[in-house]
Formats: structure tokens, C-alpha cells, sequence
């Protein structure tokens, strides 16, 4: 078994970057004005690695396969991003904001890398702020903060339910200025189907022109993957429509080792599934449980409405739980009772598979604040709801509306009906300490790797993770790599390797086509969703996870004989795009099974059935399992493991507890 | 696959390319529920399409919940459909009838090309932006954020602008094909914040002239631009920004 180095620098914890960062080899800048850099995404991670990049002088090529790089996924960010600013005065610290993380990861994550993402998070509110991104603010002008889950401080930016929107539009700005003076050439809807590796390091990838079909070739030093995470491998997700595996997928079958494919986050609050025509879910962001209690009847199948429950037979499961934490438990954890009381029947809604999230209480207590604030002595409960209503409406009044919408109902006056749906994936391409994957100059950023949230996001963190690797960590850390890169002409596209890369790609387009099969690709990909729901979803157990090889083995045969593809491969296609992305889900679903059979432990996000506490808590394995799991493609889609040990010498792993 | 109970007969755009002459087809759905979204109600469409071997009808969309931008159909003559405030990703079928005609267009702009069927060519969006709508700070060291005090009513202010999505229904529903609500949104945002002085009428003027350079039209303050935007930007936007584009025309020239 290959010997996986994480590269982390030597020394105390609290110096290893500020050490690294100060030793790290320079690129002058004459020479970076001939290093080429890819970087394919434009979420934050891209976006923000893309500008930086180009910034300090590199020639820049980024890709991404919207219309716009402002639409990337990140611009669906709601709640916001945590900074470690201490700002509230409330005792928060880098060193808190590293050992909330860690924590709330379950003691799966990296040390050193979460300590890095705890001290850059400041410089990403300063370099925000001085971008022009609104973030919100209390009257004396300085910023606000909220309160996010698993932790006990306010650190949380924000920019009312739209934080993704306007971090990423600042990003974008950046990556347009860059743009503008021609040290970033765009490519827009553009897909990339191919890393090109050159004498094992990666020079360069296989993009699809989507309004063309037409295959381009694009050589560089540097690959960066900024593509984001896999959660639509479950069809039904928060994620976009168009939201992918395949750039991280690609780059695996090229020799990236997969980092813990198992880890995936469900969030807690969702807008339930309302029908088979369903796309997609819509998440109502966790700062909403700052403000609003989740329950359920304390009456099995109450059929009840909401409002004719009286307050002594409702169920505040989380604040019983967990009295220290409440509301704000970390969402495995919030996820998972929510689950527990549905099954056990106590679920609401047509469904009943909901669970109330309930503003009536916060409401008035926001309502009598303004009261007093309006000098409006003794006001009656009316006037404090109407109050109330108005700051809710300041704090989150898109969600409230987008829930509107969706739902039909009113949430000012009925409380929301949410359930668990897949949202994020913390699993990811295997990096090391500097970002690189395993196959030397191919590097992955923000979501798409696996490397800071260990087996569960604690929320408001993902904005973070994205923005610190692109503006602080992968401008420094590529240096080690591209000052030996130097003597390196310009890669020459007509290499063998671009030949066979482009070959490879043409040829899985015609195929498709050749199938002319009878189902849909959507056929497909709701059934491999459906599996991955119910057998590696919230819960997993052995026979399910064995069950569900199979099964995901079947369809992928059944995929590659009875597809579908209409049209042609020259022209616009969203079909061939859609039927690429889901041949990849496919193959990365078995791996995210195997994965999870192979981890004989409950962690975060990971829940195994077998491995819990009588309180129903996960049960974690640190004598077994600290470490990360990082998966090797061969030839036929089989799989190797490779282990990185965790050790964690700052923290003392414990049993986690919220209560 | 669907369960509702509404019959629809759809007229649709199809067009193969940007040059291909395009035109209105008719199709004919049922059972469709009224729970399902606008896109949903397509995706049922197009999945019927492929199955019968017919080419699905394309058309932009990602996010699916109102923020990306991506969607843009003309429905029945407005952007975004008959609902205000939000997007057609977020309309929902609840909003139509059982038995209605429903004309489905692409946004319809010189600026925004028809690429195939309802998608269109909004890249002159990004353009403008690259023309100067940023703030040009480098990463680095920039200062503590707090150590830049800004009102809370001006910071909500900068905020309610920058909250454009970039759909470019603005420019659909514009008589001219006007661009203003849209780089005014951008304009009046950093103009109103202390971090965007320095380059405050530099940036309008830049990105006025790459605006006009797109071919977007002219503003006749119709206002039709504020009444459809599904994020409610505001037409005081636009005075804004006359103000600074007129304001930049005093300035001397080293001030830009």
C-alpha cells in the first residue's frame, strides 16, 4: 500500500502556516507571466483562486459550464460565513473556531488544515468588506453575527439569506476585473471531460465547448479542480440542477485518490418532498433555527393543525435532547432526530414525513423588543407579533418567501414543515496539506476535496473553506510546485497524451449515442438517487450497503445498454451533458457504498446502524477508524483503499456531546 | 409520472440555432399537478418528447430556488411569468388553470442572442461587469473589516442593489432592450459604500460605454424594468447612476 503524505509542516500547530507560508519557494514575477494556470469551476473556490491568481501574475484560464461564472452554486449559499473575529466579544478565538470544527466533525478532519481555515478566516471578512460585499450591520455600522449550530458563539457574517449571493458576486467581481484586463480568459459553457497527465503531473484538460460540441484541448503547469460537491448522486438534493461529479470523477480515474466518498451532509431543514415530479429540494437555511424551535406532537399521528396543538403536547425533541445546545445542535445530529421522530410516527404534514419549524415564540420576543425600542410601553401581544414580524421579515425575508412559494402556506403565520435532505458532501478528491491530490500539479479547492469538515460540516463553514482556499491558501501553496516548474515550455497540445485524453473523451460521446436505448437519462439517475437514499442515506447498515453494490452494479449495466440520448454530439446538448454527468454518479454511488461498508463506525454524516449508542448517539471506532479513507480507481471500476492515519495532538478526542 | 389534474396546451419556441428561423409549436400536456413548478411542468414535457424520439426543448436553469439567474422564459408575454417577484424556477403550476394556453418565448433582446429554443446569449452582462463593476483591491492585506464603519441604512441600501441577479429580464421586458436597471443596480451599490469612492466615476462612465458598445437600448423610464424584476430592484437605481454619469462629466479629468 502506497504511503499517502499529507505534506503537513513540522512544528507547534499554531505556527505551521505562518512557518510554511514564509519558506514557501517564490515564483518572481517575470517567470509567473509564463506559468499558465487552470482552473475549472467559479464557485468561490474557483472564482476567488482564478482572480487571486491572475492577480499576482499567472496567465489564468477558468472554465465553467453555466452561462456566467456568477451563477455557480455558491450563489445559493443562504446563512452565512463563520470568521473567527471575536467581534461579539462572546470568547471566540481561532483556536475555538478550530476545535468547534474539529468537533464538530466528528474528530475526522485534519488538524493542521482546520487550524489554517481557523486563521485565515478572518482575512476573508477584511478582503470581502474591502470588495464591497454588504454584509449586514447593526446601527453603529459595524458588522452583525449570528448564531450558527454547534457552536456557542455569534461568529457568523452574513448578508440577510443571501450571503452565497453576495460573496460570490465579490469573487466574481474580482475574477471579472481580471477578466477585463485579459489575465483571465473565460470559458464559459464549457465542461471538462478530461484531465490531460503528462509524464504523471497534470498539464492540462479535455473541455467540451457545450454550444458547439466541440472538444478543445487546453495545456497548463497547474490544474486546479474548483468544482464543487456530489450530492445530486442522490437525484434529489439542494444542490443545482447541473451540479456534478464528473471534473473530480475524471481526475480520479486519472490516479486522484477519493477521499472518504461517504461523508455526505443532510441538512435538516428542507422543504419536505411534495411529489414524484419533484427536481430538486430547497433548504430553509440554519440560521433560521436560530430564531425558530423545531417540534413535533407529542400525540402519535396528531392530525391536528399546528395552531389547535396547544403548547404543553408539542415535542421540543432537540431542546429535550440536547438542553445545552437545543436548536443549534450540529445538523447530523439535528437530522437524525428529526428522522428518529418521523419513524416513530410522530411526523406531520400530508407526508408525514415533517417535522414544525416554529417562529411564534421569537417572533414576539422580537416584537416587544422593537416595542420598547419605539418607546411603546406594555404593547399587547398583536402589536408584538406585528412588530416581530417585521424583523423577522429584515432577517430572513427571502427564505420566508421562497417558502411561500414552494409550499403554498403562509410561514409568517404557520410554522414551516421541514425534513432532512441532502445538501453537502464532505467527501471529496484526497488532498494534501497544499491542496494537491495525488497526481503531482493537479490540486482541488472548497467543496470538491475532502479535506477540512471531516465527516460533518458544521454550517456557515463551507463559505468559509471555499473562499480560504482561493484567496489564501492555494496562492501561496502552488508556488512550492511551480517554482520547479520553471523550465517548463508551454505544453504542446499535440502530445500523445492530449491525443488519447481527447480520443477517450469522443469516444464515451459515441457511445451514448450508439446505445439508442429506450429510458431516459433521468430514468436512471432517479433510480440511482432512490437507492442511494434509502441505503446510503441518513442511515446505513451492512445488508443494505451490500444490497445496494449490487443494485448500483445492475443499473450501471442497464444504463450503459437502454440509454437514451436525443440529438447530436455537434450541437447544444443539455441531454449527452446531463448523461455524462450521470454514467459518473453511477460509478462514484458504488464507491460511496463501499466506502461506507468499510467504515465500521458512526461518525458525523456517516451513521451506521449497527454502531450506536443506547441513546441512539453515533458511536464512533477511534481505535479502527481515525482515519481517512482514500480510494484508488483501477481498471473496471473496482476500487483500492488507502489509509492517512489522523493524530491529533491538540485536541483531546472525546465522545462528542451537545447536551 | 405525473398526478395532478390539469390539461395545458404549451406554445413553445423552438429554434435549432442562432441563425435557424425559429416559430411557435404547439403541445399538448396532461395531468399536471398543480404542486409541480413551472420547470418541473417542462421537465414532464421534455421527458415525453425524448421518449417519443422528438428533440427536448432547451432551456436555462441551475439553481432551481430564485438566486442563480439562469432561468429566463417569457411567459405569456412577461418575464418570469404572471407572478412578481421571483423567478420562473420559482412559479408554480397553482398559478395557471386547468385547460390554459401558455406561450412560453425566449427573453427577445439584440443583445442577448437566441442561442437554441428559449436559451439565450447574456455573456454582454459579464462584459459590463469586467468594464468596472468591482472595486479594484487585490487580495492581501486588506484592513479590519470593522475598522470601515457604514450606516446600517446605507449598507442596506448597497445591499438591496447587489441583491440583481443578473437574469436579464430587464433588459426582456424593456421596449428599448434596455440594460440601465441592471448596471445601475451594480453602480449604485459600490457608489453608495466608502470602499467604492475611489473609482466612483470612473466605473459608472466605463461601464455605461461598455453597455452602449453591447447594443442594449436606450432608457425611456417606462419602468417596466423595476415592475418585473423578479428581486425587486429599484428604478432610484437609475437616477443613481444618471446622477454619477452626469456628475462624472464635471469631474476633471485625472479625478477618473
Amino acid at each position: 500500500m502506497a504511503e499517502l503524505n499529507a505534506n503537513i509542516p513540522e512544528g507547534e500547530l499554531t505556527e505551521k502556516w505562518t512557518k510554511l507560508r514564509s519558506s514557501m519557494p517564490l515564483v518572481n514575477p517575470a517567470n509567473k507571466r509564463s506559468i499558465e494556470i487552470i482552473v475549472v469551476g467559479s464557485g468561490l473556490a474557483g472564482a476567488s483562486a482564478a482572480a487571486t491568481l491572475a492577480e499576482m501574475g499567472y496567465k489564468v484560464k477558468c472554465f465553467c459550464f453555466q452561462d456566467s461564472p456568477r451563477r455557480a452554486h455558491s450563489i445559493a449559499a443562504q446563512g452565512g460565513i463563520n470568521a473567527a473575529k471575536n467581534y461579539q466579544n462572546d470568547g471566540d478565538s481561532t483556536y475555538r473556531l478550530f476545535y468547534d470544527t474539529i468537533k464538530g466533525g466528528d474528530y475526522r478532519a485534519r488538524e493542521a488544515n482546520v487550524h489554517r481555515l481557523a486563521e485565515v478566516s478572518a482575512n476573508i471578512i477584511d478582503q470581502c468588506v474591502a470588495q464591497g460585499v454588504p454584509l449586514a450591520r447593526e446601527y453603529g455600522g459595524l458588522l452583525d453575527n449570528r448564531s450558527f449550530g454547534g457552536t456557542q458563539v455569534q461568529r457568523t457574517f452574513y448578508a440577510a439569506g443571501q450571503t452565497g449571493q453576495q460573496l460570490l458576486l465579490g469573487a466574481y467581481s474580482a475574477l471579472e476585473r481580471q477578466v477585463g484586463m485579459g489575465k483571465v480568459e473565460m470559458f464559459t459553457r464549457h465542461e471538462m471531460l478530461e484531465v490531460v497527465v503528462v509524464d504523471g503531473k497534470a498539464r492540462g484538460i479535455i473541455a467540451r465547448n457545450l454550444l458547439t460540441g466541440e472538444l478543445e484541448r487546453h495545456s497548463g503547469h497547474a490544474v486546479l479542480l474548483c468544482t464543487g460537491g456530489y450530492g445530486n448522486v442522490f437525484y434529489l438534493s439542494t444542490n443545482a440542477m447541473g451540479s456534478n461529479v464528473t471534473a473530480a470523477w475524471k481526475a480520479h480515474k486519472k490516479g486522484a485518490f477519493f477521499g472518504n466518498p461517504c461523508y455526505t451532509q443532510i441538512h435538516p431543514t428542507c422543504i419536505p418532498v411534495s411529489g414524484d415530479h419533484q427536481s430538486k429540494l430547497t433548504l430553509m437555511s440554519e440560521s433560521l433555527r436560530n430564531d425558530g424551535r423545531i417540534w413535533v406532537p407529542k400525540k402519535k399521528d396528531d392530525t391536528r393543525k399546528a395552531s389547535e396543538i396547544p403548547e404543553d403536547e408539542r415535542d421540543y425533541y432537540l431542546e429535550r435532547r440536547y438542553p445545552a445546545f437545543g436548536n443549534l445542535v450540529p445538523r447530523d445530529v439535528a437530522s437524525r432526530a428529526a428522522k428518529e421522530r418521523c419513524d416513530a410516527g410522530y411526523g406531520v404534514g400530508k407526508s408525514k414525513l415533517a417535522v414544525y419549524l416554529d417562529f411564534k415564540a421569537n417572533t414576539e420576543r422580537y416584537g416587544r423588543i422593537e416595542a420598547n425600542v419605539q418607546n411603546i410601553h406594555n404593547p399587547d401581544k398583536e402589536t408584538c407579533m406585528r412588530l416581530g414580524r417585521e424583523v423577522i421579515k429584515e432577517k430572513y425575508g427571502n427564505l420566508f418567501d421562497m417558502y411561500a412559494q414552494i409550499t403554498g402556506e403562509d410561514p409568517y403565520e404557520l410554522p414551516m414543515r421541514i425534513y432532512p435532505a441532502v445538501h453537502y458532501t464532505m467527501g471529496g478528491l484526497w488532498v494534501d496539506y497544499n491542496l494537491m491530490t495525488t497526481v503531482p500539479g493537479l490540486y482541488s479547492l472548497g467543496e470538491a476535496n475532502f479535506s477540512d469538515h471531516g465527516a460533518n460540516r458544521l454550517g456557515a463553514s463551507a463559505l468559509m473553506q471555499g473562499l480560504a482556499d482561493g484567496y489564501f491558501v492555494i496562492p501561496y501553496t502552488i508556488g512550492a510546485y511551480l517554482s520547479k516548474e520553471l523550465a517548463t515550455k508551454p505544453i504542446p497540445q499535440d502530445h500523445p497524451a492530449f491525443v488519447e485524453a481527447e480520443a477517450s473523451a469522443r469516444g464515451i460521446i459515441d457511445k451514448f449515442f450508439a446505445i439508442k436505448g429506450t429510458k431516459t437519462v433521468d430514468h436512471f439517475h432517479k433510480k440511482l438517487g432512490k437507492i442511494m437514499w434509502e441505503k446510503c442515506g441518513m442511515a446505513r447498515n451492512a445488508k443494505g450497503l451490500t444490497e445496494a453494490i449490487a443494485e448500483i452494479q445492475q443499473l450501471r449495466k442497464d444504463f450503459w445498454s437502454d440509454v437514451r440520448v436525443p440529438g447530436e454530439a455537434n450541437e447544444f446538448n443539455p441531454e449527452l451533458e446531463k448523461a455524462g454527468r450521470v454514467a459518473d454518479f453511477i460509478e462514484l454511488g458504488e464507491l460511496m457504498c463501499i466506502d461506507a461498508l468499510n467504515r465500521n463506525e458512526s461518525c458525523g454524516g456517516h451513521f451506521r446502524e449497527e454502531y450506536q449508542t443506547e441513546e441512539g448517539e453515533a458511536m464512533r471506532d477511534d481505535e479502527n477508524y481515525a482515519y481517512v479513507a482514500a480510494w484508488e480507481f483501477k481498471e473496471g471500476v473496482k476500487f483500492e483503499l488507502h489509509k492517512e492515519e489522523l493524530k491529533f495532538e491538540n485536541i483531546k478526542v472525546a465522545q462528542r456531546s451537545y447536551k | 409520472m405525473s398526478t395532478g389534474n390539469m390539461n395545458l396546451t404549451l406554445k413553445i419556441w423552438r429554434q435549432k440555432n442562432t441563425k435557424a428561423k425559429g416559430g411557435l409549436v404547439d403541445y399538448k400536456l396532461s395531468d399536471i399537478s398543480p404542486d409541480m413548478s413551472f420547470l418541473e411542468m417542462f421537465d414532464v414535457l421534455n421527458e415525453e418528447l425524448i421518449s417519443k424520439g422528438d428533440e427536448p426543448v432547451v432551456f436555462d436553469h441551475d439553481c432551481r430556488e430564485g438566486i442563480c439567474g439562469a432561468c429566463s422564459m417569457f411567459i405569456n408575454g412577461r418575464p418570469h411569468g404572471p407572478k412578481e417577484g421571483i423567478t420562473t424556477c420559482q412559479l408554480h403550476m397553482r398559478s395557471f388553470k386547468d385547460g390554459d394556453t401558455i406561450v412560453v418565448e425566449p427573453w427577445r433582446a439584440k443583445a442577448f442572442p437566441v442561442v437554441k429554443d428559449l436559451t439565450v446569449d447574456r455573456s454582454a452582462f459579464d462584459r459590463v461587469i469586467a468594464a468596472g463593476g468591482f472595486i479594484s483591491v487585490n487580495t492581501g492585506n486588506a484592513q479590519d473589516a470593522n475598522n470601515l464603519p457604514i450606516p446600517k441604512v446605507q449598507a442596506d441600501s448597497a445591499f438591496e442593489a447587489a441583491a440583481c441577479i443578473g437574469c436579464g429580464a430587464c433588459v426582456a421586458t424593456c421596449k428599448n432592450a434596455s440594460a440601465m436597471l441592471f448596471v445601475s443596480a451594480k453602480v449604485s451599490q459600490l457608489a453608495q459604500l466608502p470602499q467604492g469612492q475611489p473609482e466612483r466615476y470612473r466605473r459608472v462612465q466605463t461601464m455605461v460605454a461598455q453597455m452602449d458598445a453591447e447594443g442594449f437600448g436606450n432608457c425611456t423610464n417606462t419602468g417596466a424594468c423595476e415592475a418585473e424584476c423578479p428581486k425587486g430592484i429599484s428604478l432610484e437605481n437609475i437616477a443613481r447612476m444618471n446622477r454619477d454619469y452626469l456628475s462624472a462629466k464635471f469631474v476633471s479629468e485625472e479625478d477618473i
